[in-house]
């Protein structure tokens, strides 16, 4: 299931300065050969969580690829995000097991919780939801993974309670 | 058989089995070992496609080996009390074991394991516990008895075995095209980009069982004359990649990877992993190769076929994850051993997904022909919760659904493709009463819409017109024209479409228009949802008999659509009713009827 990452609102592109300094070692590190583009831009977004507009030119002059071809390959693949996201992700398995098992009733119940849409960020920062196909548990089905854990054998209310349970935590956290 | 001075426990980590909890019951057993009470060596192994008795456990002692199931870090502590402490064996949990018939041995007895041969047997971090399991030794062999490359390809070609990735292609015939092609370098691929969402053979295998691929990767590098090969893996799969780079990096300092491999002066191999960034039509071999590239994932024409012109414009050697495990093992046995097993055209062995409304989901391996029902009824257990069986979805997204009476269809290319389904790469979705099979065929379509790399307009926007009329139907607004404009959009988008993904997205809904037609009209005509599952068209009402007056449901309704006295008749004001169910769910009396 992909979902759509790609930012239409204007506000991300003013977006704030990033420090490009250390996407130089991974420049160092693939050089560039051809075929590398892709993991160039994988190791900036593991750096980053995401891919700043200025990761762009930055990758442009290092290549020689022209900035327009990198868009194309950044916003064809799923993997990729143009804007930052939530300290949590929770990735709602919706591959063909799950959604037999209504997977949808977590995606509704996430969705109405947070407020946010599918790929959407929470405007404290703490969550993004995002909807992935299968996570290779589907005997568990319905699945969600948020960070490393993976959560099966859901419905909805459980979806919120673990949800709730982090959020919890963050507050403790910053009190 | 080892020798055993102390009871051996090992572990399941796969990652099905840390989702279960596996790795919580490793860190437990990590800590009882500490304390020092119970001696025993401790191991780690990947996945025996159990899954639905994750986290599993196995004990060896000089009393044989037992399986446990269900053994979560609560449980295992008692279980090694009892097991170790005590000897005795704990049946209740006992899944499989060496000496006595335990609970789930129908689910292992009536596999034949090839592909897997290893998984959940060995430790896939150790190149050596691989090598105690004949890893390495058809490569070794062909090198040391200098087989000529056309007499293994030749082996390949006997054993009947055909491309584990869906397209079903010879693999010996593959090979043979690839080494017919004059060039000075040329590549091995290794399809891991497993796209079909909720099918994971590749990943168990990858995770189980590395260095089985490596090593056919190897013989069909020396059968078609190349030195390098890549093995494209989705990202998705980050415990796959890992143990695959470890394996790698094992092999390599033993010398079977590299420059003159195995100490062999003609013969040099290297392998590195490749990151998939998902896009499931980069499983298409020529979009992969432009993945690999560095370029958008989009097919293009063939010909040129890979095997004149693939990566690099190089000839190039396809192949899926399954196919390369099933080689060295065909090369060890030899082509009649592996013939000798499935139907007569279609040989050896499938790997199949099960999941869905089954009672035994999980990872099974079985010889081609063995009908639907057997691996339902007889390794699957039956259905969930004592329903009925509907439907089974074989090949995902590009595949269809074989309805319950026929569930006597062998599992083979031939038999498989005469239902309207496909055998694709081995997602078997099992369906009960409770599944629409209209809404079955919207979220395949629904994901191939939004998978389509975009170059060829029928499959861009004739998939997009067909799920439009796929929700109107399901949001109760079909008409009665639709299921011929199905038809026809259908027809169109498989002729003229570049690749399999577009000639194919039509057939979820056209398999699901020939098996279950009544289901479609019942939506258009009657405006109900025979499944109960497509919101818009549910009804709720209460049943005035069986109501007791316990007011729960309305208090529980959201938009406050029930009304009545305590221990009085409730009922449902259906202008403010969303069907949410909420009062289907609370009710304890069985009062709300959903029609
Ligand atoms: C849209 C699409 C997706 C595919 N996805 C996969 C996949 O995930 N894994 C795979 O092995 N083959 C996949 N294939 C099939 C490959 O194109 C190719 O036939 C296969 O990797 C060849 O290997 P085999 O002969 O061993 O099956 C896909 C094909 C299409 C058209
Ligand atoms: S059929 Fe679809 S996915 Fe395949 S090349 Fe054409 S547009 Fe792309
Ligand atoms: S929950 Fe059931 S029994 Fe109670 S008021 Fe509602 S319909 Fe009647
Ligand atoms: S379909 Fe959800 S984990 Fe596989
Ligand atoms: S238990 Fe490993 S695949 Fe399910």
């Amino acid at each position: 299931m992909r979902i759509h990452r790609i930012a239409l609102e204007p506000q991300a592109l003013a977006e704030k300065q990033y420090d490009l300094q250390p996407l130089q070692q991974v420049f160092a590190k693939y050089k560039y050969k051809s075929g590398s583009l892709i993991p160039l831009l994988q190791a900036a977004q593991e750096h980053f969580g995401f891919l700043p507009a200025a990761v762009f030119p930055a990758i442009a002059q290092e290549t020689g690829v022209a900035e327009s071809v990198i868009y194309g390959v950044a916003t064809f693949y799923a993997q990729f995000r143009l804007k930052p996201v939530g300290k949590n992700i929770i990735k709602v398995c919706h591959g063909t097991a799950c959604h037999v098992q209504n997977a949808t009733a977590l995606t509704d119940a996430l969705r109405d919780e947070l407020g946010v849409k599918d790929g959407g960020t929470t405007p404290d920062g703490l969550f993004t939801l995002e909807s992935v196909a299968c996570l290779g548990c589907c005997s568990l089905a319905p699945v969600m993974m948020i960070g490393e854990n993976t959560h099966g054998k859901l419905n909805g209310k459980m979806a919120l309670k673990i949800l709730r349970s982090i959020k919890n935590d963050a507050l403790v956290l910053t009190q | 058989m080892e020798v055993l001075h102390q009871p051996k426990v090992i572990v399941g980590l796969g990652s099905c089995g840390i989702a279960a909890g596996a790795a919580k019951t490793y860190e437990r057993l990590l800590d009882i070992k500490a304390a020092g009470k119970l001696n025993f060596d401790l191991a780690k192994t990947s996945c025996v496609g159990m899954c639905y008795k994750e986290p599993l456990v196995e004990i060896h002692d000089q009393r044989g080996w037992v399986m446990y199931g269900d053994m979560t870090e609560d449980r295992i502590e008692q279980l090694l009390e009892r097991h170790i402490g005590e000897n005795e064996i704990v049946e209740e949990y006992a899944v499989s074991a060496s000496s006595f018939k335990a609970s789930e041995d129908d689910f292992l007895k009536g596999q034949l394991r090839i592909a897997l041969r290893n998984c959940g047997h060995i430790d896939p971090e150790s190149i050596e516990e691989a090598e105690q399991h004949r890893a390495y030794k058809a490569i070794q062999n062909i090198l040391a008895l200098e087989i000529p490359a056309e007499e293994v390809i030749q082996t390949v070609f006997d054993s009947g075995l055909r491309g584990r990735g869906g397209g079903g292609f010879l693999t010996g015939l593959k090979w043979r095209f690839a080494a017919q092609s004059e060039s000075d370098e040329k590549y091995i691929i290794c399809n891991a980009d497993e796209g079909d969402p909720g099918a994971f053979m590749d990943r168990s295998l990858l995770e189980g069982d590395p260095h089985s691929v490596l090593e056919g990767m190897m013989i069909g590098g020396y059968a078609i004359g190349a030195s390098h090969g890549v093995i494209y893996c989705r990202a998705e799969y980050p415990l796959a990649i890992k143990r695959l780079n470890i394996a790698i990096r094992q092999a390599k300092s033993k010398g079977y990877l590299g420059d003159q491999a195995f100490g062999n002066k003609n013969f040099s191999f290297d392998i590195y992993v490749k990151e998939g960034a998902g896009a499931f039509v980069c499983g298409e071999e020529t979009a992969l190769i432009a993945s690999i590239e560095g370029q958008r994932g989009m097919p293009r024409k063939r010909p040129p076929f890979p095997a004149v012109s693939g990566l690099w414009q190089k000839p190039t050697n396809i192949n899926n994850v399954e196919t390369w495990a099933n080689i060295p093992w065909i090369i060890n046995n030899g082509s009649e051993a592996y013939a000798a097993l499935g139907t007569e055209k279609s040989k050896g062995t499938k790997v199949f997904a099960l999941t869905g409304k089954i009672k035994h989901g999980g990872l099974v391996e079985v010889p081609m022909g063995i009908t639907i029902n057997d691996i339902i009824f007889k390794l699957g257990g039956g259905i969930q919760d004592g329903k009925k069986f509907k439907a089974v979805q074989l090949g995902g997204p590009s595949g269809g659904c074989i309805p319950a009476h026929l569930g006597h269809t062998a599992v083979d290319y031939d038999s498989v493709n005469a239902t309207g389904a496909i055998m694709g790469s081995g997602g078997m979705v099992v369906m009960d009463e409770s599944t629409c099979m209209i809404d079955l065929a919207k979220f395949f379509l629904r994901f191939t819409q939004d998978e389509s790399c975009g170059k060829c307009t029928f499959c861009r926007i004739g998939t997009k017109r067909m799920l439009e009329i796929l929700e109107r139907i399901t949001d109760g607004k079909g008409e009665a024209q639709d299921i011929e404009r199905l038809e026809t959009l259908a027809d169109q988008i498989k002729n003229n479409s570049l690749c399999g993904l577009g000639q194919t997205a039509p057939n979820p809904v056209l398999t699901t228009l020939k098996y279950f037609r009544e289901e479609y009209e019942a939506h258009i005509f009657q405006k109900k949802c025979p499944a109960k599952v497509c919101k818009p068209l549910l009804h709720y009402s209460i049943h005035p008999t069986k109501c007791t007056g316990c007011t729960v449901c309305a208090k529980k309704c959201p938009t406050n659509a029930i009304d009545g006295e305590r221990k009085g008749l409730h009922t449902i004001n259906q202008e403010l009713c969303i069907q949410c169910g909420e009062c289907y769910t609370v009710c304890r009396f069985d009062a709300v009827v959903v029609d």
